[in-house]
């Protein structure tokens, strides 16, 4: 703390913060790019039995804005979370390791392979089958009504932007490029998919922000 | 309905409890057992085809060919599983050799491949027209529209109707294109990709040979072009077949051809998996492998963590295989992909319940027999298990009546996965925990009984040399004693580095291990890319463009389905064995005379074509990605599905000079034919060759290195303070050894509080003072005034109680730490002017008793050295900025004080007896001695303000609250004193800081009060042995002796409310906050959790082997340490444990908490904070330079976060100023 001493601690100590801010949100922000990456490929794969060469570069060229997008709004999402608790004054004390939180993703993840992946009878099955697959994800591993009603909130925004985006021609779902349009099948899976996705990366945020403590400590050390 | 449940619960329990004892009673039968039904079950996977990308083939005769049926039948045994239904697409392949013959010198290198080309355009009018009852428009193979990414291709492959692949395409199949076309090689070049092509490329779709092969080129030596026309057609008609095959025979005879056209094959396609596929698939297992490890990272307190932590992992993946043997077995074949659906059914079924009973045996007490461990942790567990299995049970019926098919089928994998899961939890692992709690309890056995001969009394903790009757005089025996048992324990963690070492090489390795196999993959699933590419290369080196003929197999990467293609080239050194076709109007003379010179360097005048084996099935000549690509493009997956490759039709066609002339492009004769054709191409070739191998070796290098930064950023240097993977390490890491890796640089300095001569005993504060008192009976009083990161310490006044030591010279460094006396600086300069109580305590003669050993007498010669308060109260400037220069402070302010202020000695106190319990409030230092005095000082002055001697037995331990004394004694008895002044209360303005209101509400009495200490109860029979515990809160006292029980007496009348009783041991450590919530630890390990006003134990629970040394509990949580060096945290409301700490053999016992998540422990000449929150390790400070096994045996955490603990003579301040920061 030798660095500190011409300064106030307090001082050091909104310094230390803000930076424990940005690196909890630079991993929020990488880890909603790689998940979007990711999950953007499997639906992509519903369409696309196999990849010409071409292809991938032509999926990742076109509307490349979509994976920062994504990664700032889980940045966003993974930093309301804990933020909301501490509001709320009811920490989430539910299940807080990082297993759950692994497993979580896990879980996610395949719930966008299942709605990417298997043939559904019809629009109303898999928007059933997404529907109780994402409630289940968030009483397995949230159980909290904040996290519930954050959740819907932003699943409902983030459906409607996506809409009026469509709508108005800005982009093209990606797994839809190739095929003639399906706006139903897409509005089936869509919030379901916002919901989960919200719900995993508030269950990230808070677990990173465990951390807080920890990373000034780091940080310390290393100066 | 209370009832059924309990009912149902008991019996679960009882039942869980008997398979508990056993399994633990023959684990051998019972692991041989579960590997014998693991090994049944999962026998039928055997017959699962294994995982490969190669393609496979079958061959069948044309004549007799029917489509097969979609039903399996069961005679055909060599008929393959999949041969059933009609195929993709049938392939039929016209193989067109074109040469120019004879060859005319003044003919330019163009015209090799110009006009042989153009004939395509020829024969493909041909074939499109050609009818017989059915054109080849109903025939064929519809495709309806390209994929839609790939705009590149649009102009080139067809878009609509027939698929019907040629070199034409490049040119729209249009002749006048063909001939308007300036550069027919760069149109073919001009779709090239870029770089390494690692499938199939455009050229070899539309040339259907393999571009070598075309003689496309200006260095076409043998000047004959090779290209096929591929029809794909849908459906199999035998008779429009043969008579396009006899159409095209009858145009373009082939004279010596003698290819064989009566079997078709069949190639069968795997799953392919492409890096796109790969991409969430690795994803989803490298979530999986976090999942694991952070699971398997919570197993604790067993022997070996990697050995349950693997046996966890086998239980869950043999459940899975035995599921999917299972289902396999009978009858279910697996659709879904296995390895997709794998992770997720990983997750599914969970790690929680492994844990979870590794966790409930693991907390039974430990001085139970193995077997009954095993089965109570088992039936503790048992109803929450099986609620848990029912729940998942019930939540996967759920989604089998989704009625989607592959959810189904999941959930059926999951079902089974789950059943055989609990089978294997409760006979496998439940057998394995138990042969390591047994290993566990056999090392346990093994290290405590050197452990405990080695280690003198003194050593457990701060409490327990008061148990043992005192020896009449402490003497400093025991103290040095330890430092050789300190020593031996440091030698194991010398080897320790080691593996240190080793481990942390060893995770390396598994990175590198893990690179090797991934790049091995990425080579596996496309062996059609640079393995090919390169052994390509390799054969086109050899000389005189001979593969064929060398010790070189081309195929040499080609996937097995290719081994029976030959892919020499067309033109073999059998120099035209048979007798070459000649066209009439073709001189035979011209002919000999070309043959008769077949010079190396001079190319034939007369190109031969001739028809070899290898043309037969060409196709096998072309990547195995050739098919499933040029599909593909036209969104048509050929994965787990075949195509039918009908026998080529073959095509000789020899044009004439005159005809290439003709079809010559003006701008053919301008580009000179390239001078070096030879070397440069060898050179070029050679090049390639160096380069793809440069581009791997950089891309192997830049793979790893990417990998390695990865491994630093989650793996920070010290893998001690944060490592992530080294969850081992992590808890465990010592924080009070200094190994071989260096230790973290502490920036928080400790301040070193120099003066005492021997061993700290007593620490003692309310928040302003700080009392110490060494074994000499001297007590040191610190005035810890902080602000920040100044420091200022004034060392107030001390009260010593001087040994001299007679005999002493025998032991110098005892002697000279003696006679240094109170101001030990380390300095000779203060040696000297401290010579006033030196000379004074030599002067005495007492008799020497023992020569041969250090006999330190005791002496009646105090020396108090006391200050008046205007020294006191000197200005912090002139006070002594503490940021690192202790030392010089102490010489510039201890030699003034004590020679200034030399008092004589009052003789009234006892010295023969030691000082065993010290508190301090207010300004009164209560003070209990071995001889069963009571002495009041005042902290201040340094005065003897009263002493009451009205018991005898030693007081081990004291509680000064309010105005009261409890005073717990050796015979356990308990007095309560009451502490009578005169004068009303006052506030002594020199003490305390301005603005900090964390001052205690202790009384302060001012140095003219009379101050009485009146005895006004003494409980004779509290206890029936030692006290060895007394803690006083909230107007509650608390005892706690070796006669196993707590209790409880209220204050104000010394009235006992409660006798708790409940441990099986001496108490060792109580804590009792303002909140009436009562913590108490035995020598048996067990914590329980009282009730104060009810007198009701909360819980019970045993963390520890050994005693519990020490207790603190912050709101949420109770911390525990104990002599295992284990440093447990439980929840306080459930007394579940949250984690435990493993600390280093020989750590100290001492706990302290700053604030609600930061824990201050003792090390061995260190002291380390921890995060509760995780149990983290987030530094060590280490106390002295060299750190020598001065163990930390009491702390203080003062209320301004700064820490004081013993160390040695000496006493340790340190300061955190981010935890200051943390608590505002």
């Amino acid at each position: 703390m030798s660095h500190c001493a011409p300064v106030s601690l307090r001082t050091c100590l909104t310094v230390y913060l803000t930076t424990n801010l940005g690196i909890r949100g630079a991993m929020l922000f990488s880890v909603g790019v790689f998940l979007a990456l990711v999950l953007n490929l499997l639906q992509v794969q519903r369409n696309v039995t196999l990849f010409p060469p071409d292809v991938i570069s032509s999926i990742f060229s076109s509307a490349w804005w979509v994976p920062p997008c994504c990664g700032t709004a889980s940045a966003i999402i993974g930093l309301l979370y804990p933020c909301i608790d501490s509001r709320l004054g009811e920490p989430h004390k539910f299940k807080r390791e990082w297993s759950s939180v692994m497993r979580c993703v896990a879980v996610f993840v395949g719930i966008n392979h299942a709605s990417a992946k298997v043939d559904f009878a019809n629009n109303v099955q898999l928007s059933l089958t997404l529907a109780a697959l994402s409630i289940g994800l968030w009483w397995t591993f949230d159980r909290s009504r904040s996290g519930f009603g954050l959740g819907v909130s932003i699943a409902l925004l983030a459906t409607l932007a996506t809409q009026l985006l469509v709508y108005n021609g800005v982009f093209h779902y990606q797994g839809l490029q190739y095929t003639s349009p399906d706006f139903l099948y897409i509005r089936s899976w869509l919030p379901c998919i916002f919901f989960a996705g919200v719900i995993t990366m508030g269950n990230i945020g808070r677990q990173l922000a465990l951390y807080e403590y920890k990373f000034i400590q780091e940080k310390t050390h290393q100066d | 309905m209370m009832t059924l449940r309990e009912q149902l619960r008991e019996k679960i329990s009882a039942a869980f409890y008997r398979h508990g004892l056993l399994c633990a009673s023959y684990p051998v039968p019972i692991i041989l057992f579960t590997s014998a039904s693991i090994l049944t079950c999962c026998y039928p996977l055997l017959r699962l085809p294994l995982p490969g990308t190669g393609p496979v083939e079958f061959t069948t005769g044309v004549r007799d060919y029917s489509v097969p049926s979609h039903e399996p039948q069961g005679d055909l045994g060599e008929r393959p599983d999949w041969y059933r239904g009609p195929p993709v697409a049938y392939i039929q392949q016209v193989l067109v050799k074109a040469a120019v013959s004879p060859w005319d010198s003044s003919l330019v290198t163009v015209d090799v491949f110009r006009s042989p080309l153009s004939r395509a355009f020829s024969l493909l009018e041909e074939i499109r027209n050609h009818v017989h009852s059915d054109s080849l428009e109903t025939l064929c193979l519809q495709v309806t529209g390209l994929f839609p990414g790939l705009r590149r291709m649009q102009s080139v492959l067809p878009e609509h109707g027939c698929l019907l692949v040629s070199p034409g395409n490049y040119w729209q199949n249009q002749r006048e294109l063909f001939d308007s076309d300036p550069d027919l090689l760069k149109t073919i070049q001009k779709h090239e990709p870029k770089g390494l092509h690692t499938s199939a490329t455009l050229r070899d779709l539309l040339f259907g040979v393999p571009g070598k092969y075309t003689g496309v080129s200006h260095y076409n030596r043998k000047r004959v072009v090779t290209y096929t026309i591929t029809l794909v057609l849908s459906s199999y008609d035998a008779r429009f077949l043969g008579s396009l095959r006899a159409r095209l025979k009858q145009l373009h005879p082939s004279a010596n051809c003698s290819l064989r056209d009566d079997h078709m094959v069949h190639v069968h396609f795997k799953e392919e998996i492409g890096i796109a596929e790969l991409i969430p698939l690795v994803t989803t297992y490298i979530i999986l492998f976090a999942y694991i490890y952070f699971s398997t990272r919570k197993i604790d307190m067993v022997k070996s963590k990697w050995g349950l932590a693997l046996a966890a992992v086998v239980t869950v993946l043999s459940s899975l295989l035995m599921s999917v043997g299972l289902c396999t077995l009978f009858g279910l074949t697996p659709t879904l992909n296995g390895g997709e659906i794998f992770p997720y059914l990983v997750v599914v079924i969970g790690l929680e319940n492994v844990l979870v009973l590794t966790k409930s045996v693991v907390s039974t007490p430990v001085d139970l027999e193995v077997k009954l461990r095993i089965a109570q942790g088992l039936s503790n567990e048992s109803w929450s298990i099986m609620k848990n299995m029912a729940t998942e049970l019930c939540i996967i019926l759920i989604g089998y009546f989704t009625l989607v098919p592959a959810i189904q089928e999941f959930c059926l994998f999951a079902v089974v996965g789950l059943v055989s899961d609990f089978f294997l939890q409760m006979f496998f692992f439940t057998t394995v925990l138990s042969i390591d709690i047994r290993r566990m309890e056999l090392a346990d056995l093994n290290r405590r009984l050197p452990a405990e001969a080695g280690l003198p009394p003194p050593k457990p903790g701060p409490l327990r040399p008061r148990e043992v009757p005192p020896p009449p005089r402490p003497s400093p025996h025991t103290i040095t004693l330890q430092t050789p048992a300190f020593r031996n324990l440091r030698l194991p963690k010398r080897l320790r580095v080691v593996y240190f070492l080793a481990r942390t090489r060893l995770a390396q390795r598994i990175i590198m291990v893990g690179t090797v196999i991934w790049i091995g993959i990425l080579v596996y699933t496309d062996p059609a890319g640079i393995r090919t590419y390169l052994a390509a290369q390799v054969s086109e080196q050899s000389p005189l463009g001979d593969p064929g003929g060398g010790g070189l197999p081309p195929h040499l990467g080609v996937a097995p389905v290719f081994r029976g293609g030959d892919p020499t080239s067309t033109l073999s050194i059998h120099p035209a064995p048979d007798p070459t076709p000649l066209p009439e109007n073709q001189s035979q003379g011209h002919h000999g005379s070309a043959r008769a010179g077949p010079l190396p360097q001079a190319p034939p005048a007369v190109p031969q074509i001739t028809w070899g084996a290898e043309d037969e099935e060409g196709w096998r000549r072309l990547s195995f990605r050739h098919w499933p690509s040029l599909f593909s493009y036209y969104n048509i997956t050929l994965a787990k599905r075949y195509i039918s490759i009908l026998p080529v039709i073959p095509v000789t066609v020899h044009v004439s000079p005159q005809e290439a002339i003709e079809t010559r492009h003006p701008q053919d004769t301008r580009h000179p034919p390239p001078p070096i054709p030879k070397v440069s191409a060898d050179l070029q070739t050679d090049l390639t060759l160096y380069k793809v191998a440069a581009l791997g070796l950089a891309a192997g290098v830049l793979l790893v290195l990417l990998l390695f930064c990865l491994y630093r950023v989650l793996c920070p240097r010290n893998y001690g303070q944060n490592g992530v993977a080294h969850g081992r390490r992590r808890r465990g890491d010592l924080p009070c050894d200094d190994y071989g890796y260096s230790p973290p640089v502490s920036e928080i300095s400790p301040l070193l509080l120099r003066g005492h001569s021997m061993d700290i005993e007593c620490l003692a504060s309310d928040g302003m003072l700080l009392a110490s008192c060494c074994l000499a009976g001297q007590i040191r009083v610190w005035d810890a005034q902080t602000e920040r990161h100044n420091i200022d310490f004034n060392g107030c006044w001390e009260q010593r109680d001087g040994w001299d030591s007679v005999g002493g010279a025998t032991e110098p460094e005892c002697l000279g730490s003696e006679a240094r006396g109170p101001s030990v600086s380390g300095d000779g300069l203060s040696e000297e002017e401290d010579s006033y109580p030196l000379r004074h305590r030599t002067a005495p003669a007492r008799p020497t008793l023992f020569t041969d050993q250090p006999d330190l007498t005791p002496l009646i010669d105090t020396n108090f050295t006391s200050q008046p308060p205007s020294h006191l109260s000197t200005p912090p400037r002139e006070g002594f900025d503490f940021g690192g220069l202790v030392e010089r402070a102490y010489i510039e302010h201890e030699p003034p004080s004590n020679s200034t202020y030399p008092s004589p000695s009052s003789a009234t106190a006892d010295w023969e007896s030691s000082v065993w319990a010290m508190e301090l409030r207010g300004n009164l230092i209560a003070a209990g001695r071995s001889s069963g005095k009571l002495e009041l000082w005042d902290a201040v002055e340094g005065s003897l303000r009263c002493s009451n001697e009205d018991g005898v037995s030693g007081i081990t331990a004291l509680a000064f609250l309010n105005n009261r004394i409890v005073a717990a004694r050796l015979n356990g008895s308990l007095d309560f004193f009451t502490v009578e002044i005169n004068k009303p209360l006052c506030l002594l303005q020199y003490r305390g800081a301005p603005g900090r209101g964390s001052m205690p509400p202790s009384p302060c009495y001012s140095s003219e009060d009379v101050i009485s200490c009146q005895l006004t109860r003494s409980v004779q029979c509290a206890h029936q042995k030692p006290i060895t515990v007394l803690r006083a809160a909230a107007g509650r006292v608390v005892t706690g002796s070796q006669d196993h029980t707590v209790r409880i007496y209220r204050l104000e009348d010394s009235c006992c409310l409660f006798t708790l009783q409940g441990h099986s041991g001496g108490i060792t450590a109580i804590y009792i906050d303002q909140t009436m919530v009562l913590a108490s630890g035995g020598q048996d390990g067990a914590i329980c959790l009282w009730d104060v006003l009810t007198g009701s134990r909360v819980s019970h629970v045993y963390g520890h082997r050994g005693d519990v040394t020490s207790l603190v509990c912050t709101t949420s949580c109770v911390i525990s340490s104990g002599l295992d060096d284990l440093i447990c945290i439980w929840d306080r409301s459930t007394g579940i444990k949250l984690y435990s700490i493993q600390q280093e053999v020989g750590c100290g016992a001492s706990l302290g908490v700053i604030s609600e998540s930061l824990l201050v422990t003792g090390g061995q000449g260190c002291v380390s904070f921890w995060d509760l929150n995780f149990g983290d390790l987030l530094q060590t400070v280490y106390l002295g330079q060299s750190s020598d096994g001065q163990g930390v045996r009491q702390l203080l955490v003062l209320d301004n976060a700064a820490i004081v603990c013993d160390f040695g003579s000496e006493l340790s301040l340190v300061y955190v100023p981010s935890v200051l920061e943390k608590l505002d």
